[in-house]
């Protein structure tokens, strides 16, 4: 963009500007008045508003309203009574030991997963913004896991982490017993450790971008007083990168909350015991599968609150200030 | 980290590793894509064995023990190719809304200036963070039950059907288009839909390529969603299809793991190829301004 191209451009601006009101006159300039000088805007963006509205806006008053009454499923136009409850559904999420469960189950989830995930993508994504040879096959390599479904991958760790699998046959006596998915101690850890590996190359893509943002001559500035990589690592990256590691914390932790799949397939619907029942997994039990939707939604709300509380604090403590 | 004078001087020019450094570099970074490689590799190895053999041996390819028989055997418990098209519909209505609606609003947010424009983007932002359980219940309820769209395409869809990251990559986009190319086109007579087919979409063309991968991966993977929209086995998504083949047929086949890698197999392949054909246009900085927004 040179100066002159800015100036030209200003200038047209300005002498088409008082060419324009004439013809149709003041109704125009009333709805640009309103509108905006592109009325256009709305029509362009109309699908998106409407979309926004129907699928996030609408449901999200109808789960706040769903979770205040025994709602029933029925067949469209059947009218059933469906009656305010007030705030029975959310008494019931406090004291079913099946919410409670699968609330620790997600707290074992997160205090595993997201340190994991944090440590791992900065220090992989820091060695890979590093090297020249293999960087993209390295940077694909790492990121395959993350564009494939759950689904299918899910069959290899089964494969791997069967009662004979590749796994224990390299532990041999070491494996444990009974094995990892169906031991109620290691079921939760596994799926932790399964999707911080899945999840991964997503994050180590954005600690990249944010490494591109680190200015080069703070590391040589480091190196001039004698600091070491591993040194300037943690004096000059690791507070480099802290609006990303705030963002991968953020992200990882909703992540968590969202774990669904996982423990479905893997240890077939949260067990042994309901040991790796996650939250949402009870929401489907109980809102779809039990027909409860009221009190599913309350779970949800729930959920979502505390994850709200977390997300705050983490950005609280993780470095809010400096942004 | 203890250093001699000179090695310090010589460092000061930035990159320079020890021996060892880059010994322990090469080897984090080699162990890593083993650790991400190494299930695809098996579960390929896998889905070719006639035999599951767990051993260590096992992970090696034993010509005496290799077969594609489970790939038939899978087929013949849930219908690949069925799957496969529900699959592609479902991912193709994903991916036409996306880069349509998708592009207008990031049109309309970068380049044009209308009331509301500022609370539009804010309201992208919002929903970003907007958990999908939260949403659930709710959405079975209105799709399934109030629509009666359940075990239909559009069912599947319309919660995915514009993705609001692609909104924000475009807007990125094309907010880097210099304001005077749009300001010339305008005093040359063009209309706001021939700046955007004219100029701005042939200009935002890389980004295109970003938000089809970025958006692929969203419908063509899930499964949660489709698996509550979809009781008829011939609606399914392959992801579904595949995923009740594990939790329920599995026990009553002859080689369960061997069918259910083959599936797997089919449901990552075209993702796995897709990405790394296009890698160079899945790379950090789009992400990045993708979700920080």
């Amino acid at each position: 963009m040179s100066s002159s191209s800015i100036h030209a451009a200003a200038a047209a601006g300005a002498t088409r500007r008082p060419a324009q009101p004439d013809a149709h006159g003041t109704r125009r300039r009333r709805l640009r008045k309103v509108l905006g000088p592109h009325p256009l805007g709305w029509l362009f963006s109309a699908p998106f508003l409407v979309f926004i509205a129907a699928i996030f806006a609408y449901p999200l008053g109808f789960a706040i309203y769903i979770s205040f009454h025994d709602y029933f499923f029925t067949a469209p136009g059947v009218v059933v009574d469906q009656p305010f409850v007030g705030f029975d559904n959310y008494v019931r999420v406090f004291t079913d030991p099946k919410v409670l469960q699968s609330l620790g189950n997600i707290a074992i989830f997160v205090l595993i997963n997201v340190p994991l995930t944090v440590v791992l993508s900065l220090v992989l994504a820091a060695a890979l913004n590093s090297v020249v040879r293999f960087r993209t096959f390295l940077r694909v390599s790492y990121y395959v896991p993350y564009v494939t479904a759950s689904v299918a991958v899910v069959g290899v760790w089964l494969f791997l982490f069967s009662g004979n699998g590749l796994v224990n046959q390299i532990l041999g006596p070491l494996a444990p017993e009974p094995s990892w998915l169906s031991n109620a101690s290691l079921a939760m850890p596994t799926i932790a450790f399964f999707v911080t590996w899945k999840e991964l190359g997503f994050y180590i893509l954005l600690y990249l971008a944010a490494l591109q943002n680190v200015p080069k001559d703070l590391y040589e500035a480091a190196a001039m007083d004698g600091a070491g990589k591993v040194r300037s690592f943690f004096t000059v990256t690791v507070p480099g990168v802290r609006p990303a590691t705030v963002l991968v914390l953020l992200l990882s932790t909703i992540t968590g909350a969202n774990l669904f799949t996982e423990p479905y397939l893997l240890t077939s619907g949260g067990g042994p015991n309901g040991a790796s029942a996650s939250p949402v997994l009870v929401m489907y039990q109980e809102g779809i599968e039990q027909g409860h939707p009221g009190y599913a939604s309350a779970i949800g709300i729930v959920l979502v609150i505390a994850v709200l509380l977390i997300a705050f604090l983490q950005y609280r403590f993780a470095g809010g200030k400096e942004r | 980290m203890s250093r001699t004078v000179p090695r310090r001087r010589r460092s000061t020019t930035a990159v320079s590793l020890t021996r060892t450094q880059a010994v322990v570099r090469g080897s984090v970074l080699a162990l890593g894509a083993i650790a991400f490689l190494f299930p695809f590799y098996y579960m390929l190895i896998g889905s070719l064995q006639a035999e599951p053999d767990t051993s260590i041996a096992g992970a090696f390819p034993d010509p005496t023990n290799l077969t594609l028989g489970n790939y038939a055997a899978i087929d013949s418990r849930i219908d690949l190719w069925s799957g496969l098209v529900n699959s592609g519909i479902f991912t193709g209505g994903v991916l036409l809304c996306t880069v349509v609606f998708g592009m207008l609003a990031g049109y309309a947010l970068a380049i044009m200036r209308w009331t509301g424009r500022g609370a539009t983007f804010a309201l992208t932002l919002l929903i970003q963070i907007v958990p999908f359980q939260l949403l659930l219940i709710p959405l079975y309820v209105l799709i399934t039950r109030s629509y009666g769209l359940g075990d239909t395409y559009l069912g599947m869809i319309l919660p995915f059907a514009i993705n609001a990251t692609a909104v924000i990559i475009f807007r990125q986009y094309f907010l880097q288009i210099p304001g005077e190319l749009f300001d010339a086109a305008r005093i040359d007579g063009a209309g706001e839909i021939g700046l955007l087919w004219r100029i701005a979409v042939p200009l935002v063309r890389p980004a295109l390529v970003t938000v089809v991968l970025l958006t692929f991966i969203g419908p063509w993977n899930s499964y949660l969603w489709p698996f509550l929209v979809t009781k008829e086995a011939g609606m399914q998504p392959l992801a579904v299809s595949l995923a009740n083949y594990i939790s329920n047929v599995a026990a009553s086949t002859a080689n369960p793991f061997g069918a259910t890698l083959a599936g797997a197999v089919v449901l990552a392949a075209p993702v796995v190829v897709l990405f790394i054909v296009f890698q160079r246009y899945f790379i950090s900085t789009d992400i990045g301004s993708g979700v920080k927004g």
